[in-house]
C-alpha cells in the first residue's frame, strides 16, 4: 500500500509562509497532478515530498511510514526534473546505474534493470552516449529511465515537459501516460502549469493557489463543477466568463440580475438569506451559443474576431466594462467586427459564485 | 615632483601619439581608396579593400611590439645559446653539453621537478577543498577574502614574510621565527629550516602554495557555482552521500577548469624565481632553473651563452604545457 498522506503540511522560509497547511490523501497507483499559477507552491510541495525541502510543520506519510525526517533516498521516491538533471559526465547507462551503484546492487541486477528501463523507453541504442549527444526528448527519457531504475513507490515529475518543444511535448506526454499504465502500482505525482497535461494525465488534479489547495478532483469534475472562482477561471481555456450580478430571487431556482440589467434564472438552490447579495455569474466561452431568439442570455458588440479554423473566438464588449466576454463558436461563423450578437447557454452549464468566490453548487 | 611630471607628460604624449597614429593611418587609407563621391562599382571595390586593410592598421602597433619584445628575444636567446660567454664566438652545442654534465643544473632540474609535482597539486587541491567548504557557510566570503589576499602580495614580499616565519636563532636565544617558536614551545630544537638540503625545497614551496591557493580557490569556486543544482539534487535522491556527490558528481563536472588551474600553476612553477632568489639564492641545494639562469647571465661577469641555453631549456619545458593550457581554456569557453 504505497499511498501518500499529507497532514497539515506547512512550509515557511523564515517569517514567510509559502505552504499553509496541505491535507491530501493519495492512493497507491494514482496519478495526481498539482497545477496552479507560478509561485503557488506546487513545486515546493513536490520537493517536500521528495525530501529536497524540509517540512516546517505537519506530517507526511509514505506507505504508512512517517517520512518527515527520512532522507530522500530512503523514501522510495524517484524524481524527474524539468531540466533533466542528467549527470553530464556519465553515459546514459551510467546515469541510470548511478543510484544502484551507490546502493551497491550486484552488477547483474544493475544491468538487468538498466536494460529493461532502456527497452521501455527505446533508449537501448543510446546507452553508450553522453547526455550532450542526445536531443531534448531523449534526455528527458533518460531522466525518466533513471527514475524507473530506482523502482520507486512514488514517482515525482517536476514540470518534465516544459523544456521540450510543442510536438515533442505531446509525444512525451503520451509516453508518460503509457508508462503510468505499465506501472499501475506506482503512485505518480506530477507538477505542471499546463492544464492540457493536467487534464489528460491526471486521475485527480490538485489545484493550488498561494500555498493552499483550492480544489481536488477528477479533471472533468473540476471542469464541470469548479468549487470556486479560482478553479473556474484556472481550468479551461479561454477562462470562464464572469459577470458581476445580484441575486434577486432565491429558492429551488435562483434568479440573478446581471450587470446590464438582464435577469437569468439558474437551476441552483439558494437560501432566502442570499437574496440581494452580490454574486459572480459564470459561463464558459465554449458553452455559449449564438442565437437570434429573444430568449437570450446576453447581448453585445463583437470587438475582435479570432478565427482559428476549428473554432472562432469572439470578444464581446458592452456588458462588463474593460473586460470583454469571450465566446468560443465551433467552425467559422459569419460574424464581423461591430456586429451585435446574442448568446444563450444550456442552464446546466451556468455557474454562480458567492461574494467569497465559492460556488453555490458546492453548498 | 619632476619625475611625476615627466611621467604624466610621457603618458599624455603616448596617448596622443596613439590617437594620431590611428587617425592619420585611417585618413590616408580613405584618401588612397575613397568610397564617397565615386560611382557604385568603384566605391564598393574601394570599400572592400579598405575593409580588408583597416583591421591591420589597428593590429599593427601590437604586432610590432610583440615582434620586438617577444619573438625577437626568443630568436636571439636561441642564437645566443650557441655562442661563448661574451656572445661573440660560435661554439656549437658546447653550452648544452656543459649543461647536462653540470651538477648544479641537474640539481635545478631535480628541484624544479619536485616543485612541479608538489605545488600545482597542493594548490589546486587546497583551492578546491576551500572553495567547496566555504560555499555554504555565512562567513565563507570572509574566509575566501583572507585566503585570496596573498595573491596581492609580490613573490619577493611573500618571501620576506616567510623569512620571518622560518627565522632561526641559536638554541637558547629567543626565537623570533614563528616555526621555531612553536618547535621550541613544544620542546624541540630550533632548526635553520631553509638550510636543510632537500627539505628546504618544501619550505620554499609552501610560500608559493600559500600564494596560489587563493587563485585556485577563486576560479574553482566560480566553477562549482556553475554546476546545475539539479544534478546535485538528483544525486541526493539517488542516495549519494556528501563525499560521493563531491567526487563523483561535482568534481567530474568541473574537471576542465581543474585542468586549466593546474596547468596555469604548473607554468608559473616552471618559472619560479623570485622566491628562491629572496630566500636562499639557490644555496643549500635549493637551486631552480630560473635562478640558475639569472646567476649565469648576470652574476660574476655573466656568461650569455650558458644563461641563454638555460633560458631555452625553460622555454622548451613551458611551451607544451602552455599550448595544452590554452587549448583547454578555449575548450572550456566553448562548452559554456
Amino acid at each position: 500500500m504505497a499511498g501518500l498522506l499529507l497532514k497539515d503540511i506547512r512550509k515557511s522560509y523564515g517569517a514567510v509562509d509559502v505552504i499553509h497547511g496541505i491535507n491530501l490523501d493519495i492512493k497507491q497507483g494514482e496519478f495526481i497532478v498539482f497545477v496552479g499559477p507560478s509561485g503557488c507552491g506546487k513545486s515546493t510541495l513536490l520537493r517536500m515530498i521528495a525530501g529536497l525541502e524540509e517540512i516546517t510543520g505537519g506530517d507526511m506519510f509514505i506507505d504508512g511510514d512517517r517520512v518527515n525526517d527520512v532522507p530522500p533516498s530512503k523514501r522510495g521516491i524517484a524524481m524527474v526534473f524539468q531540466s533533466y538533471a542528467l549527470y553530464p559526465h556519465m553515459t546514459v547507462y551510467d546515469n541510470m546505474a548511478f543510484g544502484m551503484r551507490i546502493a551497491k546492487e550486484s552488477k547483474e541486477e544493475i544491468d538487468r534493470r538498466v536494460r529493461s528501463a532502456a527497452e521501455i523507453l527505446q533508449l537501448t541504442k543510446y546507452l553508450d552516449r553522453l547526455p550532450k549527444a542526445l536531443s531534448g526528448g531523449q534526455r528527458q527519457r533518460v531522466a525518466i529511465g533513471r527514475a524507473i531504475c530506482r523502482d520507486p513507490k512514488v514517482f515525482l515529475f517536476d514540470e518534465p515537459l516544459s523544456n521540450l518543444d510543442a510536438a515533442l511535448r505531446v509525444a512525451t506526454r503520451i509516453e508518460i501516460a503509457k508508462l503510468n499504465e505499465q506501472m499501475a502500482d506506482t503512485t505518480m505525482i506530477y507538477v505542471t502549469h499546463d492544464q492540457v497535461e493536467a487534464m489528460t494525465l491526471a486521475d485527480r488534479i490538485v489545484v493550488l493557489s498561494a500555498g493552499h489547495i483550492e480544489q481536488v478532483g477528477a479533471p472533468l469534475e473540476l471542469y464541470e463543477r469548479p468549487a470556486n472562482l479560482f478553479v473556474a477561471r484556472f481550468i479551461g481555456s479561454p477562462a470562464m466568463n464572469i459577470i458581476p450580478s445580484t441575486i434577486s430571487a432565491t429558492g429551488a431556482q435562483t434568479t440573478v440580475t446581471l450587470a446590464g440589467g438582464k435577469s437569468v434564472t439558474l437551476d441552483i438552490t439558494t437560501n432566502a438569506s442570499e437574496k440581494g447579495k452580490k454574486a459572480s455569474f459564470g459561463v464558459r466561452p465554449e458553452d455559449l451559443q449564438a442565437t437570434h431568439s429573444d430568449d437570450f442570455l446576453f447581448e453585445g458588440t463583437v470587438s475582435i474576431v479570432e478565427a482559428l479554423g476549428e473554432v472562432t473566438l469572439l470578444y464581446i464588449e458592452g456588458l462588463v466594462e474593460n473586460e470583454p466576454l469571450i465566446a468560443k463558436i465551433p467552425g467559422i461563423p459569419q460574424v464581423n467586427r461591430g456586429d451585435k450578437v446574442r448568446f444563450t447557454a444550456d442552464k446546466a452549464k451556468l455557474h454562480l459564485f458567492d461574494a467569497e468566490g465559492r460556488s453555490y453548487r458546492a453548498y | 615632483m619632476q619625475q611625476l611630471l615627466a611621467a604624466i607628460l610621457t603618458m599624455i604624449v603616448g596617448v596622443l601619439a596613439c590617437a594620431a597614429y590611428f587617425w592619420s593611418t585611417n585618413f590616408i587609407l580613405d584618401w588612397i581608396f575613397p568610397s564617397k563621391g565615386l560611382s557604385g562599382k568603384a566605391a564598393s571595390r574601394n570599400l572592400r579593400i579598405t575593409n580588408a586593410i583597416r583591421p591591420w592598421l589597428f593590429l599593427a602597433p601590437a604586432l610590432f611590439a610583440l615582434t620586438i619584445y617577444l619573438i625577437y628575444p626568443v630568436y636571439q636567446s636561441v642564437l645566443l645559446s650557441f655562442y661563448d660567454r661574451a656572445g661573440v664566438n660560435f661554439v656549437g652545442w658546447s653550452n648544452y653539453f656543459w649543461m647536462v654534465n653540470d651538477g648544479e643544473f641537474r640539481q635545478s632540474i631535480f628541484n624544479n621537478f619536485l616543485w612541479l609535482l608538489v605545488v600545482p597539486a597542493l594548490s589546486t587541491f587546497f583551492g578546491l577543498i576551500i572553495a567547496a567548504l566555504t560555499d555554504r557557510i555565512w562567513w565563507g566570503n570572509i574566509a575566501k577574502t583572507l585566503i585570496f589576499m596573498p595573491m596581492a602580495i609580490s613573490f619577493v614580499g611573500a618571501a620576506v614574510i616567510w623569512k620571518f616565519i622560518y627565522d632561526y636563532r641559536a638554541e637558547g636565544a629567543e626565537q623570533i621565527g614563528l616555526l621555531n617558536a612553536i618547535v621550541v614551545a613544544l620542546g624541540g630544537v630550533p632548526q635553520a629550516w631553509i638550510t636543510l638540503p632537500f627539505w628546504n625545497n618544501f619550505f620554499l614551496m609552501v610560500i608559493l602554495i600559500w600564494i596560489q591557493t587563493g587563485f585556485a580557490m577563486v576560479i574553482l569556486s566560480a566553477a562549482l557555482r556553475g554546476i546545475p543544482e539539479e544534478t546535485i539534487e538528483a544525486a541526493v535522491i539517488d542516495g549519494a552521500n556528501g563525499w560521493q556527490i563531491f567526487f563523483k558528481i561535482m568534481v567530474p563536472q568541473i574537471w576542465g577548469t581543474i585542468a586549466v588551474v593546474w596547468t596555469t600553476i604548473t607554468i608559473l612553477v616552471l618559472k619560479v624565481f623570485d622566491i628562491v632568489l629572496a630566500m636562499t639564492n639557490g644555496q643549500w641545494q635549493s637551486q631552480v632553473l630560473a635562478n640558475l639562469m639569472f646567476d649565469w647571465m648576470f652574476r660574476g661577469g655573466g656568461d650569455f651563452g650558458r644563461g641563454a641555453s638555460i633560458a631555452v631549456v625553460i622555454m622548451i619545458l613551458v611551451v607544451p604545457i602552455m599550448i595544452w593550457n590554452i587549448r583547454n581554456a578555449a575548450k572550456e569557453m566553448r562548452s559554456h
